[in-house]
């Protein structure tokens, strides 16, 4: 018997992880947490990276080491799968709302929109004041899956969480 | 050759390319012509880093030597790199970094866009990753080359002066040899022929939106594949490499 705590268990003491950039939503509900099991005496916690080079994975993984040693599970082996893709669209629509309150316009998108490699910026509703008059300042904000926006109405900047 | 030694060889260069190219765009940190692209050129290396860890990661697997991919990117010397010559060229002015990012996404793109049919999960697996980001950066940089290409009068001299200077490193992007032919038959590689008709296409769009001349230097520069870099990949590894040589086997 390796540990006294249940695979469930295991799942609902992770989904206390956040994650570290947008502490409202929880590793669970981000679809980085893929699997939870025993193999021979180590605890083995699959995880899909997001984007190539996050760097909050590895922050991911040492919340994940220190949240088990708290319940003594010392043995932890982590494993990243890269298949299938992560995607935003695995961010659940409760997850989303979560976004949007915090001050993040979650993705609109259900997928990459490939045919748009010039294309121009979309409308997005203002998480702040929810106004479309919006507009992009750059593809790539303060973390690798945002993009900077400003709301032209309400003239606060605010991150977009873009589609992958 | 066997086909294990044809694959590391592969993931190599695959491997070393995203790594020196985000090396290259790292060196803009702090020197971007704006805050904001600034931040877009790290992000960019960021997630070209993070494709190196990966596929050089694989690669130290399929050697079967324990070499991990730290040991790949730090304790090679130059002749035992094989990124694309493109990838190391300096990154001068803005306009010069802009067109030696647009010709090398723009391959990567295309290149991507069948490695995610390879035969070899795990490529195919870190390509349909990999490919999502790609699509990010080439959006980026296309729009760059329109915006200083049908820019002003010196903008557009200093992309068209880029573009010049690096059309000879195309080339070596779509030549195939024994290893690419080895693992074009297993279906682990694409047909670089396609590749570069698909490239030729787009940049030929692009360039000519952007009222740029398309180069007509004939000359090719190659070796990569070889081990034959420029003057200077030994520097750049100079300096990637410093801090992990000068301490063997520090930790964090």
């Amino acid at each position: 018997m390796v540990s006294n705590y249940s695979i469930e268990q295991i799942f609902k003491l992770l989904s206390e992880i956040p994650d570290p950039e947008i502490p409202v939503i929880n590793i669970i509900e981000l679809g980085i947490l893929r699997e939870v099991k025993f193999v021979d005496e180590v605890c083995v916690i699959v995880i899909t990276p997001t984007y190539t080079g996050c760097p909050a994975m590895k922050v991911i993984e040492d919340d994940i080491r220190i949240k088990l040693k708290e319940i003594g599970i010392e043995k932890v082996k982590v494993e990243l799968v890269y298949s299938p893709a992560w995607t935003t669209d695995w961010i659940s629509d409760e997850a989303k709302e979560k976004l949007r309150a915090y001050g993040i316009a979650p993705p609109d998108h259900s997928s990459v929109d490939k045919k748009v490699l010039l294309g121009k910026a979309r409308d997005l509703k203002c998480p702040l004041c929810g106004s479309i008059h919006t507009e992009m300042i750059s593809q790539f904000g303060s973390t690798a899956c945002k993009a900077l926006y400003r709301c032209l109405d309400c003239k606060e900047p605010f991150d977009y969480f873009k589609c992958l | 050759m066997t086909l294990q030694e044809a694959k590391f060889e592969y993931l190599l260069r695959l491997g070393d390319s995203s790594l020196i190219i985000g090396h290259r765009l790292s060196e803009w940190c702090g020197h971007g012509p704006i805050l904001e692209e600034d931040i877009a050129l790290i992000n960019i290396a960021l997630d070209f880093v993070g494709n190196a860890t990966s596929i050089l990661g694989y690669a130290g697997q399929v050697e079967g030597k324990g070499r991990t991919e730290d040991d790949l990117a730090f304790m090679r010397g130059e002749r035992e790199f094989r990124n694309l010559l493109i990838t190391e060229q300096p990154n001068g002015d803005f306009a010069n970094t802009i067109a030696r990012q647009f010709l090398f996404d723009t391959y990567m793109f295309f290149l991507y866009e069948e490695l995610k049919s390879s035969k070899d999960e795990t490529i195919a697996a870190i390509a349909v990753k990999s490919h999502k980001e790609i699509t990010y950066h080439l959006r980026h940089t296309s729009e760059w080359m329109l915006r200083l290409g049908d820019g002003t009068a010196e903008s557009h001299e200093r992309l068209q002066n880029g573009l010049n200077d690096l059309w000879m490193f195309t080339s070596e992007m779509f030549d195939m040899d024994e290893v690419d032919t080895l693992l074009m038959k297993e279906g682990i590689a694409p047909d670089l022929n396609k590749v570069k008709a698909n490239w030729e296409k787009r940049v030929h769009e692009v360039l000519t939106e952007a009222t740029l001349e398309i180069p007509t230097t004939t000359f090719k520069q190659k070796g990569s594949k070889e081990g034959k870099h420029s003057e200077h990949l030994g520097f750049l590894l100079a300096e990637m490499q410093y801090v992990h040589r000068a301490y063997p086997g520090a930790k964090w």
